[in-house]
């Protein structure tokens, strides 16, 4: 149980004095409070799974401070910090049975042995593995394996946070689901602070109370769900949650107006202030934006297909070189494949060089 | 899908039969017509039934005795040069870098005592044991202690027994660097986050996945040894007296030294049949072992849709082996 600092913390497996743009991972201060679940979230290579092994100490970072409650642990290895870990795919210790591979990190720490079959049997309880505790671990299904997994990072008291890599690659939609809801459960029951990292949205927006949205080896933004969809940080944000992602369109900006090809967006707050020689860009949510029959004073997109995805549709339309989506309502019909777009002004943000400019009320 | 029936096909078959036929069949049925005869040079041959075998297997009689001592000895032999060869070879294949150029330096290292033939290596070591000018020898002695595996048989046994080791642990070390390179990254790490000691690791990892080229390793060397002929033959020649005498050296003795065709066949039909057992016990046991393996490999998720299924055993021989 700690809280957890990153003090300026960079990895590079180039090592040093490599450029910092080729690091794995840019500095980063960030502070994870005991008890929180965290998604770690961004694509493939983004670095998360370089800050996961960090904070286990699988990796020596190149530079920066880890702190557990405030003392550095940077230099202790992976045995002597406190810290669970469960990896993508399924590890099991063949010769053992299903909770033998649940005591093993208890053993190995020498906690007594009464201490150990209780917690065995807790975690066993938890996880519904109680019925198998006494079976070879070899032969169970990739997902009951990757249980005991979990079970394995679950099973110490002492531990200050439990880091998932990507946990449920490995199992099928359907049970995907239920472990999610049982590791989120977990959370609740053991108080232990979780950080999951995945690629995956919807895994990352329903797991965590805190997503930290990972990009080229920056952590661009740490926010609840509602933070990172309604107010992104960064554009990548904005474009990697949500689906469809936000629209990022090239625009002029001055006060409280927006230009795209001369037609101006109203704005709620005004931008007077933006750097100069930046790259001017507006963001809204495809929810934001609705596609209605063409009118004069209204951007005028071409559509190129509508999808219905049930309870809402969106409609997929081409602004110039841009690509835009927009919420089409019922009944929306285009007779000559154009539209005009009204924007939502409240949702609309501006960005400069990528970055979230705060306009003024 | 229709397949095409034709029986001439059965004419390319037929080299390869008539080829066996003359290397191995005929030979083995002129071996075991031999080994139920009696012959006193020139081609005269007399019938005695099973009577080589009844003496074979009855350690009173003059080949009983000496076909059931050197066995002893073969199987000593082999079970010393297994508990020296499988442990050091293990040790040698752990404590073998990972990467990096030392790699392929341990490597070509480790192949070259492989690579020599069994003839030379004999020479090799007769040489270098000889008290007189051999290295290992002379500088033994020098050192006061009274070595000479010509006369003392204990030294002979050490001499032979530390040659098959230097010839063959690298092929244990090799089968187990194989074996451990195998091991995902990702059961290291876990086992570092389980704050697995080394001998935890070892244990829990590193065995238990080795397993299989363990299996196999024991089976090579254990058929070589007990087939051993060459190397001893060319240090020792199977003295002093017969304490280095194994079966093979035993059988080319009665075979060619005495010309004792009958009792030579009966000998190396008894001889054959116990490598075949063998075999097939070590077979037996390494396919019960893969099939185990195969029914552990699921690594694919099962769709089962029910939580109650969740924890079902995987049906038996599921194909591909994954990362589990």
């Amino acid at each position: 149980m700690a809280r957890i600092d990153l003090v300026d913390l960079a990895h590079s497996y180039g090592g040093n004095d490599a450029p910092q743009d080729s690091f794995a991972l840019k500095p980063v201060t960030m502070t994870w409070r005991q008890g929180g679940a965290y998604a770690l979230l961004g694509p493939s290579g983004c670095g998360k799974t370089t800050l996961l092994n960090v904070i286990s100490g699988i990796i020596t970072p190149s530079r920066g401070k880890i702190l557990f409650d405030g003392k550095d642990i940077t230099p202790l290895s992976t045995q002597k910090r406190n810290i669970a870990q469960v990896f993508q795919f399924p590890v099991i210790y063949d010769t053992m049975t299903v909770g033998q591979n649940l005591a093993f990190p208890l053993k190995n720490r020498g906690v007594p042995k009464a201490e150990i079959d209780k917690r065995v049997a807790e975690i066993g309880r938890l996880l519904d593995l109680e019925s198998y505790l006494n079976r070879k671990a070899t032969r169970l299904t990739a997902d009951a394996k990757q249980k005991i997994s979990l079970g394995r990072g679950l099973v110490r008291s002492d531990v200050a946070a439990v880091l998932f890599d990507e946990p449920l690659t490995v199992i099928d939609p359907e049970l995907k689901w239920q472990l999610r809801s049982k590791l989120k459960a977990l959370h609740r029951e053991l108080d232990l602070t979780m950080i999951y990292v995945t690629h995956d949205q919807t895994e990352a927006l329903t797991f965590a109370d805190t997503v930290v949205v990972m990009h080229d080896g920056r952590v661009v933004q740490s926010g609840t769900p509602a933070e990172l969809f309604d107010k992104p940080a960064h554009t990548f944000v904005g474009y990697f949650i949500g689906s469809p992602g936000m629209n990022i369109l090239p625009a002029e900006v001055r006060g409280r107006e927006a230009r795209i090809d001369g037609h101006v967006i109203a704005l709620n707050r005004a931008y007077d202030n933006l750097p100069a020689g930046a790259k001017i860009e507006i963001g809204v949510r495809p929810e934001f934006v609705e596609a209605v029959a063409p009118a004069p004073g209204l951007l005028t997109a071409r559509i190129e297909r509508i999808d219905d995805l049930g309870r809402i549709r969106f409609a997929r339309a081409r602004l110039g070189d841009a690509k835009l989506a927009a919420r089409a309502p019922s009944g929306f019909t285009s007779s000559d494949g154009m539209a005009g777009l009204k924007f939502d002004p409240s949702h609309v943000h501006v960005y400069a060089d990528s970055l979230l400019v705060e306009g003024a009320v | 899908m229709d397949k095409t029936v034709n029986q001439k096909a059965w004419f390319l078959v037929l080299p390869v039969f008539l080829v066996v036929a003359f290397s191995a069949v005929l030979p083995l049925m002129t071996v075991v017509n031999y080994s139920m005869q009696d012959t006193f040079g020139n081609n005269q041959f007399f019938w005695n039934g099973v009577g080589w075998f009844k003496e074979l297997l009855d350690p009173s009689t003059d080949l009983g005795g000496r076909f059931l001592a050197s066995l002893g000895r073969n199987l000593f032999f082999s079970m010393v040069i297994l508990a020296i060869e499988v442990p050091l070879g293990i040790v040698v294949a752990l404590s073998m870098p990972r990467q990096g150029w030392t790699v392929a330096a341990c490597l070509v290292i480790l192949a070259l005592p492989l690579l020599i033939p069994w003839n030379v290596v004999g020479t090799i070591w007769q040489i270098f044991g000889r008290p007189d000018i051999g290295l290992l020898g002379y500088v033994l002695n020098a050192m006061g202690i009274d070595y000479n595996y010509v006369s003392n048989e204990i030294d002979a046994w050490v001499t032979v027994i530390v040659m098959d080791v230097w010839h063959w642990t690298s092929l244990v070390a090799l089968l187990c660097y194989a074996g451990l390179k195998s091991i995902p990254e990702a059961y290291y790490q876990a086992a570092q986050i389980d704050g697995a000691s080394r001998w935890a690791v070892f244990k829990a990892i590193q065995l238990p996945k080795m397993n299989r080229v363990l299996l196999i390793a024991v089976l090579l060397r254990f058929m070589d040894s007990f087939m051993i002929y060459t190397e001893p033959f060319v240090v020792t020649g199977g003295g002093p007296g017969n304490s280095t005498t194994f079966v093979s050296i035993e059988l080319v003795k009665i075979a060619l030294g005495q010309f004792d065709l009958g009792k030579a066949a009966a000998l190396s039909l008894v001889y054959n049949l116990i490598i075949l057992i063998v075999c097939w016990i070590f077979y037996t046991v390494m396919t019960n072992a893969g099939v185990e393996r195969k029914v552990q490999a699921e690594s694919e998720p099962v769709a089962e849709p029910k939580p109650s299924a969740a924890l079902k055993p995987v049906p038996a021989l599921k194909p591909k082996e994954g990362v589990a």
